[in-house]
């Protein structure tokens, strides 16, 4: 581990560096959204002021839409499907909050069991650098430090940067976020007086999130318990069943598979899809386990606090970073849905 | 605000008390700023919650055709209260068993242009008829209702509910509105190849997640088109076609019944000018069908829901 100094002033220098072995990318303004996208010039980057992407990051790793083979109608190899996995170049992604770099490392457990390694996450989840921003100023959404995560928590990181007004201060926290750092020449050794800015600045932020989540009762519950318990009703009633939550949400990570054919060729597709859909439970038989809208939104706070947690080693598939919150088109809380569940 | 707020708690409260409905469907205060959510509310504590204000931006009348078996009352503004005509129209819902608390509306407000005019996070928002105050960690702002309208509510023609059973105020004067469609005519006026443009980066963002469709009181079919699988008429991908199909597609089955509630907008996260679609089209009906406008009556016969055995077109006999 080593701690690092990145002058602001040198963040052009910083890039340029950085952007010789590895496509640089970091938070910048597309129309109203914030977004990450590749920087070409370092003035597009939106730090200062900054609170969070729009959308979670988790595209860059999981597109919404993801080739995955091609085949074709005929000839000798005629539907035989092939491999559509393409290497991408080694990334540095800046800025990324904490709460999106702890949705990756819980969506490596997802993406890896005992039988089976998703090679379309793997590969570019191995091929980038995820250089993490602490965040000074935490939302009034914000809840991370009741799942497992922190304002300035390192889980999926490669490197920790915390804004110190004029400077960064890098901390490294693998052998890649090292690897990154080692030779880049604009950065100076950090003093005792960043080492302890850092620390409070760290303990401040922490202590601006309000409303601490009590999830213990969840944990003791037995699932019929909660699965049964009657204020789903109620917490179901003004939902829409859209798919904004779901797709917002850095660890949501439910998709649909689809042949696409045009002519002689196709494609087998990847694509999000939401538990909020009636269709990503229909069978072909014509029954569907989850018909109505209580289900599915009971699916999804179940999932995520309960079923997730029984089968992750505690992990918890929500990592507080409040998107839902903000975008939910009637204000489904997740924090409220929460309570009634621990109650 | 507070005047129709109080009413519309008093008239709720009787309604449940005399037994002549099972809920009231309102609104009340979400959990965050600029937000409200549905109230389903059966009893007076949660009568009690109802409120009205420029966050109401939620149409209520998308909830009623899954509360058909029950007796409702309904808060609604005009558009809602036009999108409530089009759903007893099509027969979707029985008038009998509604009660429907007319809103004379002044306009709901655009969380954007309101973050736009806050230095940082908006944690409370109060507002009066004519004036809005935004509060954050170390500011206060103030400025006039007006500037922080919808785009749809400042072209709204019709504030005041087309049918009801109360009014919780007096109605308010209707807006002398100029040049409704302008975009819309300054888009009809480009070339077909920059009109493609526009539309691709219109819907670049989209992310079909189907907020506005499912936000939509027109959008009540059982299965949408672009959730048939057989056939499939529509791709499940991010791919500009699938995605706009999906959207025009919608925006045709909207022709004739759109009310411009700005439900759609509201509700996508990726904040898309929807309207852009929808405008047209109402545009195009008003032109082809005297002026028709959606839900101005339950007499009417709705342009496209309707067909004369002596119609001039050709294409249908």
């Amino acid at each position: 581990m080593a701690e690092m100094i990145l002058k602001k002033q040198d963040m052009a220098a910083f890039t340029a560096e950085i952007n010789k072995g590895y496509e640089f990318f970091g938070p910048v303004k597309n129309g109203k959204q914030l977004e990450i996208a590749r920087i070409n010039d370092v003035s597009d980057m939106v730090l200062e002021g900054y609170r969070n992407t729009n959308m979670s990051p988790k595209n860059y790793f999981f597109p919404q839409s993801e080739e995955l083979m091609a085949f074709k109608k005929y000839g000798d190899d005629a539907n035989i499907y092939k491999d559509s996995l393409k290497e991408i170049a080694q990334r540095v992604i800046f800025g990324i909050r904490p709460c999106d770099a702890k949705a990756f490392s819980v969506l490596d457990k997802i993406f890896k069991n005992d039988q089976f390694i998703d090679n379309y996450w793997f590969s570019k989840r191995e091929k980038s650098v995820m250089i993490g921003l602490g965040c000074n100023m935490p939302c009034s959404t914000c809840f991370c430090t009741s799942v497992n995560s922190h304002p300035f928590g390192e889980a999926g990181l490669d490197v920790l940067a915390t804004d110190l007004d004029d400077r960064y201060l890098l901390k490294t926290l693998t052998k890649k976020g090292e690897d990154i750092l080692s030779g880049v020449s604009c950065l100076e050794a950090a003093n005792d007086d960043d080492l302890s800015s850092a620390k409070s600045l760290s303990e401040k932020a922490a202590s601006e999130i309000s409303g601490n989540l009590e999830l213990k009762n969840i944990d003791q519950k037995a699932v019929l318990d909660l699965f049964n318990a009657d204020f789903w009703e109620r917490v179901q009633e003004p939902c829409l069943n859209c798919g904004t939550c779901t797709y917002v949400c850095p660890t949501c990570h439910c998709f649909d598979i689809q042949d696409e054919v045009f002519k002689d060729e196709g494609i087998r597709v990847r694509n999000w899809d939401s538990c909020m859909s009636w269709l990503f439970t229909m069978h072909g038989s014509g029954h569907n386990p989850r018909p109505g809208k209580k289900e599915r939104v009971r699916q999804r706070f179940m999932h995520k606090f309960k079923y997730i947690p029984i089968k992750r080693d505690g992990e918890i598939g929500c990592v507080g970073c409040g998107r839902c919150i903000q975008m939910c088109p009637v204000n489904i809380d997740v924090r409220e849905v929460v309570k009634l569940m621990n109650s | 605000m507070q005047n129709r707020t109080d009413k519309i708690k008093e008239i709720a409260k009787r309604l449940l008390d005399d037994d002549k409905v099972d809920l009231v469907l309102g609104h009340r205060k979400g959990t965050i700023s600029l937000k409200n959510t549905p109230a389903f509310a059966y009893n007076k504590d949660e009568v009690e919650e109802l409120l009205w204000d420029g966050n109401c931006r939620s149409n209520l009348a998308t909830f009623l055709p899954r509360l058909k078996d029950k007796r409702v009352a309904v808060v609604a503004q005009g558009c809602v209260s036009r999108n409530i005509v089009g759903l007893i129209i099509e027969k979707q819902i029985p008038r009998e068993n509604l009660y429907i608390i007319g809103v004379p509306c002044i306009g709901m407000l655009d969380p954007n242009i309101l973050r736009e005019k806050a230095p940082g996070e908006i944690l409370e928002t109060k507002e009066d008829e004519t004036k809005i105050i935004l509060k954050g960690s170390g500011f206060e702002t103030s400025f006039e209702r007006e500037e922080a309208l919808r785009d749809n509510c400042k072209l709204c023609l019709h504030r005041n509910p087309t049918l009801f059973d109360e009014l919780v105020v007096d109605e308010v004067k209707e807006q002398d509105v100029s040049g409704r469609y302008d975009d819309i005519i300054a888009l009809e006026n480009k070339k077909p190849e920059e009109r493609t443009t526009y539309f691709d980066e219109l819907l670049s963002s989209c992310i079909r997640c189907y907020a506005c469709r499912d936000a939509c009181p027109l959008c009540y079919c059982p299965v949408c088109f672009v959730d048939e699988s057989n056939p499939q008429w529509c791709g499940k991908s991010t791919d500009p076609r699938d995605v706009l199909n999906y959207h025009i597609l919608r925006a045709f089955h909207c022709a004739g019944r759109c009310t411009e509630c700005g439900a759609c907008e509201d509700a996508c996260p990726m904040d898309i000018k929807i309207r852009m679609l929808t405008g047209k089209i109402e545009k195009d009906i008003q032109e082809n069908y005297d002026g028709y406008e959606a839900g101005m009556s339950l007499d009417a016969e709705p342009p496209l829901a309707t067909f004369k055995p002596d119609d001039p077109q050709q294409f249908i006999k």
